[in-house]
Order: C-alpha cells, then sequence, then structure tokens
C-alpha cells in the first residue's frame, strides 16, 4: 500500500490497465505529452508511447464518437472529457450509440468504453467548470454511471469500469483530487497523503461497480450520498453529534438500494444529499426508491439538500455548495420530528 | 457611417417545385472518360480539381473510357449487374410488404444501387462498413442470408435483432456490416474511430464510412473529418448525394455554395467527385480510395452523385415537394440500365439473360418471403421478454424486477 491522492490513483488505475491490456487506449484534450489538466495521465504517454496514449482534438463528440469506433473495433479506450461540463456535445454518442449498441444489434456490436471526467464544484470554477450532470446520465439505460469519493475507490471502481463489457460514465469530484474536502473553504484542506483511505494498493483491484459502502455507521438518521458530499456530511454529523450513517452511494447505476434500505428501515430517518440541482436530481430517484421500500419504517418526511436549482455561480460559490452548515440543519430539522 | 440598407435573409429553394418543369440546367456533366487518374500515393493538394467535376467511365454507347476504365474481372462485373437486379426485386418485394401492413416501414434504393454494391465488391474479408439506412445493396450482394433480412424487417420470431430495431436498420459484424442508427451522421466519426484502432493495432483492416448529402450538415461529420485529417487512418468517407434528404433539397445542406466533396479540402483530405450511376466508375474510384487507405496512405473522402428515385421512405410522398417527372430527368440516367448496356457491349450479357435474372430474382426475393412471413409478420412471434435482454451485458437487478413486474 502506498499514499496516493485521488489524481494519483486515477493515473494507477490506467497505468495498470495500460500494462496489463494491450487493447486499453488512453486519449482526450492535453492528455499525452502534458499529461491532462489535472496531471491523471501524467508520464502515460511516455511510458507507453503515442499510439496508446494521445491528444484529441477540441472535439468532445468525436472523442467518445472515435472511442466508440475503437471500442467496436475491440479495443478498451479510457478516454477523458476535460471537465463534465464539456460533456453534453458528446450527450448523442452516449445515449443514442454507445448506450444502444448491445441491444439494437442483439450483442453483435458492444462498445466497451469509459469515459472519465472531472465533475462538481468548490474550485471557485464557474458554471462551466462545476456542473454534476450525472442524473442525465443515470436516465439512460445501458449506461453505468460511477462517483468514487476516495483514491482507494476511484482506482478500484476504474480498473472495473475499463474491464467492464458495457460503457461506464466515470464522474471524478476534482474537489477531492488532493483532499477529503469537507465544504469548510475556509480552513485549510486536508490532503489524501494523510488520511487511511489515500491508502491504495500499487497494482491491480476490482472495487466492484454497483456496491455502496457504509462509510459511518450510526443509528439515528441515514445519509444517503456520494462523491464529495460524504465528507460534507462527515463534517455535518461531527458538529451537530448526532448519530447517522453515511452511505457511499459509489456507482449510482446500478444502484445499491439493498444497502441503502437496510439502512433506512433500520434508522427510519433519511437525508439524501447532493451537490447537483434539486429537480430531477438523482435524489429523486433514490427518495422514491427508498419510500417504495421502507416506507412503513419512515418516522419522518426524507429530506433532500443538494445545490439550489440554478445554474452555477462564481462569485457566489459558497452560498450555492451545499456545505456542513446547510447539512447540519437539515440533520436537525430530521430529528424533530418526533 | 454609410448607408448599407436594410439586410435580408436568404433561404435555398430548389430550382423547381412540383407542377414545374424539371430543370437540371446548372447540372454540368463532363464527358465519361475526361477527368484525370491521380497516382495513389498522390497528394491531396494536387487533386483538388477531383472534387469539382465528376468521374465517368461509361458512356452513351455503353463503352468504358478513359483513366478510371480498369481492367475489371468479369465475375465482379456480373455479380454487380446481378446483385442490383437482386436488390431492385428486394425493394419491390419489401415495398408491397409495407403496403399489405405486413411491416410499419420500409426504405428503397432505386437509382443507387451501383453505390453500395460498387465499393462492396471492392472491399476484403474483415472490413467494416458504417453504412447509413440505404446501403441494402452492402447485404444483397454478400452472402448475408436474405430471409434473416426480411425477418428483421418483419421484426418476427426470427429477427436477427429481436424486435428492437426499426425494420430496414440490420446489423451483421460477420459482414462488415455496423448496426444502423436513426440518428443521422453519428456512425460516420465511429467509422474514423474504428479505423484508428485499426492503425493502432498494426491490422491491415480499413473501415468504410456512409452518410447522406444532408446529413453531412450534422456536427459528427466535421467531428470525423478532423480525426480523419488529424489522425490519418485508413478510411474511405462516402457521402450520398441523392439530392434530396425527405423534402430538403441538397442545397440546403450547403451544397450551392460547394460541392459535397470540397469539403475535405479544408481538412487537407483527398477527395473525389464521381458519377454515382455509374458502377465502373464507382468501382473503379472504391479501388483507388480502398488502395489508398490500404497502403496507409489515410482518408479519402468520395462523393457520390446519385440520385433518390424513391421516395424517402415509405412514409413520405415526395409529389408533395418535387416534380414528379424529376427523376425520369435526372442526367445520370439508371445505373442497372448503364451497367447492362456495358455487358451487353462486352457479350457477357444480354436482353434475354436480363430478363432471366429478373425473374430468377423475383422469384427468390418471393420465395424468401413466404418463409419469413411464416415466422411472423409486423412484430408477431417476437417475444416481450427480449424487451430486457442486452440492455447491459448481465442484467442489473433493477432490469430483472422490472422483467419480473411485467410478469415475463
Amino acid at each position: 500500500m502506498v499514499q496516493m491522492t485521488m489524481i494519483e490513483a486515477v493515473r494507477s488505475a490506467m497505468d495498470v490497465m495500460l500494462e496489463r491490456d494491450d487493447n486499453v487506449v488512453v486519449f482526450g484534450e492535453d492528455v499525452g505529452y502534458f499529461g491532462g489538466v489535472f496531471r491523471c495521465t501524467a508520464g502515460l504517454q511516455k511510458k507507453y508511447g503515442t499510439s496508446r496514449v494521445f491528444d484529441s482534438p477540441i472535439n468532445e463528440s468525436g472523442i467518445v464518437g472515435a472511442g466508440i469506433g475503437m471500442a467496436v473495433y475491440g479495443l478498451r479506450p479510457c478516454v477523458e472529457v476535460q471537465f463534465a461540463d464539456y460533456i453534453y456535445p458528446a450527450y448523442d454518442q452516449l445515449v443514442s450509440e454507445a448506450a444502444r449498441m448491445r441491444y439494437r444489434s442483439a450483442g453483435d456490436f458492444t462498445a466497451p468504453i469509459t469515459i472519465r471526467s472531472p465533475c462538481g464544484g468548490g474550485i471557485f470554477g464557474g458554471q462551466t467548470h462545476s456542473q454534476s450532470p450525472e442524473a442525465i446520465f443515470t436516465h439512460v439505460s445501458g449506461l453505468k454511471t460511477i462517483v468514487p469519493s476516495t483514491p482507494y475507490d476511484a482506482k478500484g471502481l476504474l480498473i472495473s469500469a475499463i474491464e467492464d463489457d458495457d460503457p461506464v460514465v466515470f464522474l471524478e469530484p476534482k474537489r477531492l483530487y488532493n483532499g477529503p474536502f469537507d465544504g469548510h473553504h475556509d480552513k485549510p484542506a486536508r490532503n489524501w497523503t494523510s488520511h487511511p483511505l489515500g491508502e491504495v494498493p500499487e497494482g491491480h483491484y476490482n472495487v466492484p461497480i454497483g456496491e455502496a459502502a457504509i462509510r459511518r455507521t450510526g443509528a439515528d438518521v441515514s445519509i444517503i450520498t456520494y462523491g464529495t458530499m460524504c465528507f460534507v456530511a462527515e463534517a455535518a454529523v461531527a458538529e451537530t453529534g448526532i448519530d447517522a450513517e453515511i452511505i457511499d452511494l459509489r456507482t449510482l447505476l446500478p444502484l445499491d438500494i439493498e444497502t441503502i434500505s437496510q439502512s433506512v428501515s433500520k434508522t427510519g430517518r433519511c437525508l439524501v444529499l447532493h451537490e447537483a440541482t434539486l429537480t430531477s436530481g438523482f435524489g429523486a430517484e433514490i427518495v422514491a426508491q427508498i419510500q417504495e421500500r421502507c416506507f412503513y419504517a419512515l418516522e419522518a418526511p426524507i429530506e433532500r439538500v443538494t445545490g439550489w436549482d440554478t445554474p452555477y455561480p462564481h462569485a457566489q460559490e459558497w452560498d450555492y455548495f451545499p456545505g456542513p452548515a446547510r447539512v447540519g440543519r437539515a440533520l436537525r430539522s430530521l430529528m424533530e420530528v418526533i | 457611417m454609410p448607408d448599407f440598407g436594410p439586410l435580408s435573409f436568404k433561404v435555398p429553394e430548389p430550382p423547381v417545385r412540383p407542377g414545374d418543369e424539371p430543370d437540371f440546367s446548372d447540372f454540368e456533366v463532363p464527358k465519361a472518360g475526361t477527368v484525370r487518374r491521380p497516382e495513389v500515393d498522390a497528394d491531396a493538394d494536387d487533386m483538388k480539381d477531383l472534387a469539382t467535376t465528376m468521374i465517368r467511365v461509361l458512356n452513351r454507347d455503353g463503352e468504358a473510357v478513359g483513366p478510371w476504365a480498369i481492367d475489371m474481372d468479369r465475375e465482379v462485373l456480373l455479380h454487380g449487374l446481378r446483385s442490383m437486379l437482386r436488390t431492385r426485386a428486394f425493394d419491390e418485394r419489401m415495398m408491397t410488404l409495407q403496403r399489405q401492413g405486413k411491416t410499419s416501414f420500409y426504405m428503397k434504393c432505386t437509382g443507387e444501387e451501383a453505390i453500395a454494391i460498387g465499393q462492396q465488391l471492392a472491399l476484403s474479408q474483415g472490413d467494416m462498413n458504417f453504412p447509413t439506412y440505404r446501403q441494402q445493396g452492402l447485404l444483397l450482394c454478400q452472402d448475408y442470408p436474405v430471409v434473416d433480412m426480411i425477418c428483421q424487417i418483419l421484426s418476427n420470431a426470427r429477427d436477427p435483432l429481436r424486435g428492437r430495431q426499426l425494420p430496414i436498420m440490420y446489423s451483421s459484424k460477420k459482414h462488415g456490416f455496423f448496426t444502423i442508427s436513426g440518428n443521422l451522421g453519428t456512425q460516420y466519426i465511429h467509422a474514423v474511430g474504428w479505423a484508428m484502432a485499426s492503425a493502432i493495432k498494426g491490422d491491415t483492416k480499413i473501415a468504410a464510412a456512409w452518410i447522406g448529402d444532408g446529413s453531412t450538415a450534422e456536427s459528427d461529420f466535421h467531428a470525423a473529418l478532423v480525426n480523419a485529417s488529424v489522425y490519418k487512418p485508413p478510411v474511405v468517407l462516402n457521402i450520398v448525394n441523392n439530392q434530396w434528404a425527405i423534402s430538403s433539397f441538397q442545397g440546403l445542406a450547403g451544397g450551392d455554395s460547394a460541392t459535397f466533396a470540397e469539403r475535405a479540402h479544408g481538412y487537407g483530405i483527398p477527395s473525389l467527385r464521381v458519377d454515382g450511376n455509374d458502377f465502373m466508375a464507382v468501382h473503379a474510384v472504391s479501388k483507388w480510395a480502398i488502395e489508398r487507405a490500404r497502403r496507409n496512405l489515410g482518408p479519402t473522402l468520395i462523393e457520390w452523385v446519385t440520385y433518390r428515385v424513391a421516395p424517402h421512405s415509405t412514409s413520405d410522398d415526395p409529389s408533395k415537394y418535387r416534380p414528379r417527372e424529376e427523376s425520369e430527368a435526372w442526367p445520370l440516367g439508371d445505373p442497372v440500365l448503364r451497367l447492362k448496356n456495358h455487358l451487353i457491349g462486352l457479350g457477357l450479357w444480354s436482353e434475354e439473360r436480363h430478363l432471366q435474372a429478373e425473374a430468377e430474382f423475383d422469384e427468390e426475393i418471393r420465395v424468401a418471403t413466404k418463409e419469413a412471413e411464416s415466422y411472423g409478420v409486423m412484430g408477431g412471434g417476437s417475444s416481450a421478454r427480449d424487451i430486457f435482454e442486452d440492455v447491459y451485458k448481465d442484467m442489473p437487478p433493477h432490469l430483472r424486477a422490472q422483467r419480473q413486474k411485467m410478469g415475463v
């Protein structure tokens, strides 16, 4: 085991897979010689050559579209879309092509492609570098959607994604790249190098797709969340002293509803937490499924804390971001219902 | 500030509309045999003239003339003509099936048969086409089982695609035929990516991309060309310019401002404009572009100039937007007739054999249709269980639960 940041963990996953499987290729904007704007592919081109790791034109539909063509040929492309905010030109390729290929050809053609993309806010990136668009992918049958929150999970899940025979959208919360950001932007940031979840095996391992992790066990309330908000939840729990169970979904689709419903059935109270906007957000799906399964166990209406239903603002970032204060208020109000 | 007057908005219109006389007076047709043939390894810069002219081989007398009149195997010629007749027979029968209410939908390729067939006969086993919906000739000139094609159209119990796709959206990896998408242009970039993969792996296979004049307006066309320009993968980029995209004439895709072939010039990709109703030209130019790709000389774009004689689909009525007589007036003629006359001139074919072949294919397709119909028509024989299979390789729990809920 070595200490890694999430950037190093993601890079290590691609390194392991490039080494193990000649069919793995990595490309995207600035990922080749330069090593990516977040350095996730630094050194990989030098190690594996320009036909395995290379730069692409600024053309997201082309990156994903060409990747699909390569996957159809038999390669396993792992492509980077520089920011999740830039993924929309590739949406048609993901929805109409990657996600449908196995189905429409009855298994004659498949598209085992992984699309990596940094998501989420907290870096003062304004509306075009801060979005969390996961719900537009979970709405599409045929795609798998993953949002890791730790270096260990990021590496193990990315390896699983590249090895998966179906297309996977792999969203990396960029505010977690260097450390477990807890939403307190005015306090010094921690780094993964001193965190137990920054301990990562150097070689190959899998974290299975479709399994949630319980980050904290608790008896009073279940917090269902993923990505950056896992650590915001931890901070809010510490600050309120409420004995909450924190569930990190890790994979949004397929959803580990068993782990969620077991927890909610136990606690009877539930807070769903994500950075993305509220209306039609992935939280709505979680809430619907919880009430289907846990209706008689619920002691209070399920709460949601999310980004506001507005574009992601620049100067007002910390009013927009659902930080520990908002999460804490929601937890308290959940506990007040008798 | 000088007075420039008010601006005005321009929307292109075709030269004629229903009720008018067909008018192709602005459509220039060079004489067969007059366009030069560059060396296969020539520079894109040195053949820009080929994007604004039209390569033609068969002259009015049915003779193959000029530098593109290459020696062709007689079996290829005969197979080409027979495959075009087979495709025509297939189209006619499937159109009837739709009118009989046995399938929801069909699309003919009448007048365009030479293009898919002429190119497929120049490709090799293992190469991959990324077709649009009007390249049925790619399959009909191969040994793909015609009963399977009809079963797909009928969405019945033997449909290889298990009832999931609109009729005619075939898929056969074995026959180098990529699964068709109804989203236009999306597959053009796949062909480029597939060809990039072939080059990455040091393979010898090449890809053929297909798109229509109308869909060149899609941004994925640009994505394909810029990637083809950057990575120079072994791909033939076909544009079938059949003049009409449903009711929109080619000018609405920008075809009146520059030829579709000329679009390649901005990308430094060699580009040729070819008479798509001339089987000899199609085959010769395809071989040339395929050899370029195979010799690692990169992509070639080809605009095939043709005319969509048929309606866009069984849901379309072209008499609403173009003169009924327009296809008769089309200056490049009928590809079947032109190849037929050429082969008769060579002594390889005759009027009698032509009639025999027409009857033979009519019978073949009739018998195949009868068999296919016995497996069900209009979705009959399909299974509701197939709705849930193949969404993912392994069915996730939520789909299993939904299938259970449906009770299948």
